[in-house]
């Protein structure tokens, strides 16, 4: 019997700590395992104990590329349990800050983490000096995303101005409309982004996702929604931990989550891509048509070109949300604590991210569980290497390497959040 | 990204600027910050600016700009305060010095983009100040605190009429 071993001990190009191991045996894929051993950071249980005010600020910590995507979760989660209703021109904020952060995320891993892949170059700085042009198009678009986040969050990474009930202080009109010039060339330049990536040559590989993720009765998903999947979900946020259930394994500080009674969800751009096609804006469903994609896209190799039409949408939205955009008369709803539990769900640009807590009367927090996307995303990554190395077993190790990398930043990963990620190992004789 | 407190205003093209980067409630990290603080209070003739580090920011805070100096913490297995200086005209900065995170590009790739897009300005120095705790909290160790100085008198040289620009001819030259 032969074995061949293959071992990543520290992946690049995704954020957080992770290794990948693969056992090859005559030939045959035996064992994938995604090693994720960033140490655990216990945000559940520090938050135990603290004021109800005080999870959106607590949690946004968690990550630095999508902050919003915690404070939003926190803050939906507190007002659901208070029954607080968020006036229009809030909610609209909250979208326009969640489009910053999709832009700014989307387009760094497209453009600087991702396309290197693709084009063969082995980081960002290699490849600028060859293209410059991209990586220069790509900056001006991620400060774009910046932006919007520093004008309502008060600052780019880990924003301060989002609280339960609303913000500290919201922006004047004439605040937002500065943003409108360069929100247009955004969406220009994402365009030409997209039909760059269009002509890039994609591996074969459709596996039979169950895809998850949020549904609106209107918009594209950002904040609110009904949990969905293409093989019959169809819950409130308030079933997550019926659908969805978390497991230990050995190899992984970050719990790894399940469908129940079915297997691995795959959660982010694909999934929303394929089940809420028919809620992208016009230009962003133009912008699918015109690179080739049709939904559903299960190859998940194309995911670069599925986040240059969320980034498209991103800049979409954000327009017509400014062009609407009435200031509220305050920056936030008050609201008084009550006992009780509930529930957050929603989508980062790495898929949905769900938030429970249980607060009493004087709204000190007694539980909280937080799941990110790469935590449920876990499974499906290790599933698609299985399924990808399988045909690919007779490349030679450093290729093999390279490849299986490329499909686990497919996913655009972020380890930091879900541990509580990468090297590789090939083991083959 | 950049917690620049004082965002330059696109439309006044600065000539020098001097760019504070670390994080004040990680100890050592905020000595970048406090010596730009520190800068700030004497040098009026200079823009100073605080940012978090983050490259895409930095790029685009150097980019309108002739000369600039960078002061960061750095861990590179040196004495505690001890002070590195760097040309980015004339070598690549070591990026193990500044480790910011694998998804956010931190300063050394920030230099090294510039330099491949062709956009670092025309004299680039980057000072790193060996840290000695990185935990949580505020408040300088007293090796690094006493450095600081020592980095603000520098600078001061650097800037001395004419000195960066006519060094930086030399270095392309």
């Amino acid at each position: 019997m032969s074995t061949r071993t293959i071992k990543v001990d520290y992946l690049a190009r995704v954020e957080g700590e992770g290794a990948l191991y693969v056992r090859i045996e005559d030939g045959k894929v035996e064992d994938v395992r995604l090693k994720i051993f960033e140490p655990p950071r216990f945000f559940e249980a520090l938050l135990r104990g603290r004021d109800f005010h005080e999870a959106p600020d607590i949690t946004a910590r968690i990550c630095g590329i999508c902050p919003v995507a915690y404070l939003m979760g926190a803050a939906h989660a507190m007002e659901m349990i208070c029954g607080t209703r968020i006036p229009k021109p809030i909610r609209d904020l909250r979208r326009l800050i969640y489009c910053g952060e999709w832009i700014e995320s989307h387009i760094l891993h497209m453009a600087m983490l991702h396309l290197p892949d693709f084009l063969g170059y082995p980081d960002a700085i290699a490849m600028a000096k060859d293209h410059p042009e991209i990586v220069k198009r790509a900056l001006r678009i991620k400060k774009i995303g910046n932006d919007i986040m520093a004008l309502l969050g008060g600052r780019e990474i880990h924003p301060i101005n989002v609280r339960v009930g609303g913000f500290y202080k919201t922006p004047s009109k004439a605040e937002l409309r500065k943003l409108e010039s360069e929100l247009k060339w955004g969406l220009d330049a994402t365009l030409e982004t997209a039909r760059v990536a269009a002509g890039l040559r994609f591996q074969d590989l459709e596996p039979d996702y169950e895809f998850v993720c949020l549904r609106h009765p209107d918009e594209y998903p950002l904040n609110e929604g009904r949990l969905i999947s293409n093989k019959g979900m169809d819950v409130p946020i308030s079933e997550y931990d019926n659908v969805l259930i978390e497991e230990h394994v050995p190899h992984s500080t970050a719990l790894h989550s399940l469908v129940k009674g079915r297997g691995p969800a795959q959660v982010g751009p694909l999934a929303r891509f394929a089940l809420n096609f028919d809620r992208l804006t016009p230009i962003a469903r133009q912008a699918a048509a015109e690179v080739g994609l049709k939904s559903p896209c299960l190859n998940p190799f194309k995911s670069i070109l599925v986040r240059a039409v969320e980034v498209v949408f991103a800049f979409e939205e954000a327009l017509r949300l400014i062009g609407e955009y009435e200031e509220p008369d305050r920056p936030f709803v008050p609201v008084k604590p009550r006992a009780g539990t509930g529930y957050g769900c929603t989508e980062a640009p790495r898929g949905i991210c769900y938030h429970r807590y249980t607060i009493d009367d004087a709204g000190i927090i007694k539980d909280a569980k937080i799941v990110s996307p790469t935590a449920v995303n876990q499974k499906s990554i290790e599933r698609d290497l299985f399924y990808f190395i399988a045909p690919n077993v007779d490349l030679p190790d450093d290729k093999l390497q390279w490849e299986c990398e490329q499909a686990i930043r497919n996913y655009d990963p972020c380890i930091s959040c879900s541990a509580h990620f990468l090297k590789l190992k090939v083991d083959r004789n | 990204m950049s917690a620049n407190r004082q965002p330059l205003p696109p439309e006044t093209p600065t000539r020098r600027l001097v760019i504070g980067v670390g994080n004040g409630y990680r100890r050592d990290d905020g000595v970048g910050v406090k010596a730009a603080r520190r800068l700030r209070e004497s040098r009026a003739d200079l823009t100073v600016v605080e940012a978090s580090g983050e490259g895409g920011a930095l790029l685009s805070l150097w980019r309108p700009v002739d000369q600039v100096v960078l002061i960061d913490a750095v861990r590179a297995g040196s004495q505690p305060g001890k002070v590195h200086r760097f040309d980015a005209h004339r070598q690549s900065i070591p990026s193990d010095f500044f480790s910011y995170s694998t998804h956010q590009f931190s300063v050394a790739e920030a230099v090294e983009m510039a330099r491949a897009l062709g956009t670092l300005p025309r004299r680039l120095i980057v000072y790193g100040i060996e840290g000695k705790c990185f935990a949580g909290g505020t408040g300088l160790s007293p090796e690094v605190d006493a450095s600081v100085q020592n980095v603000l008198e520098r600078i001061a040289g650097e800037f001395q009429s004419g000195v960066m620009i006519r060094e930086t001819e030399e270095a392309h030259a």
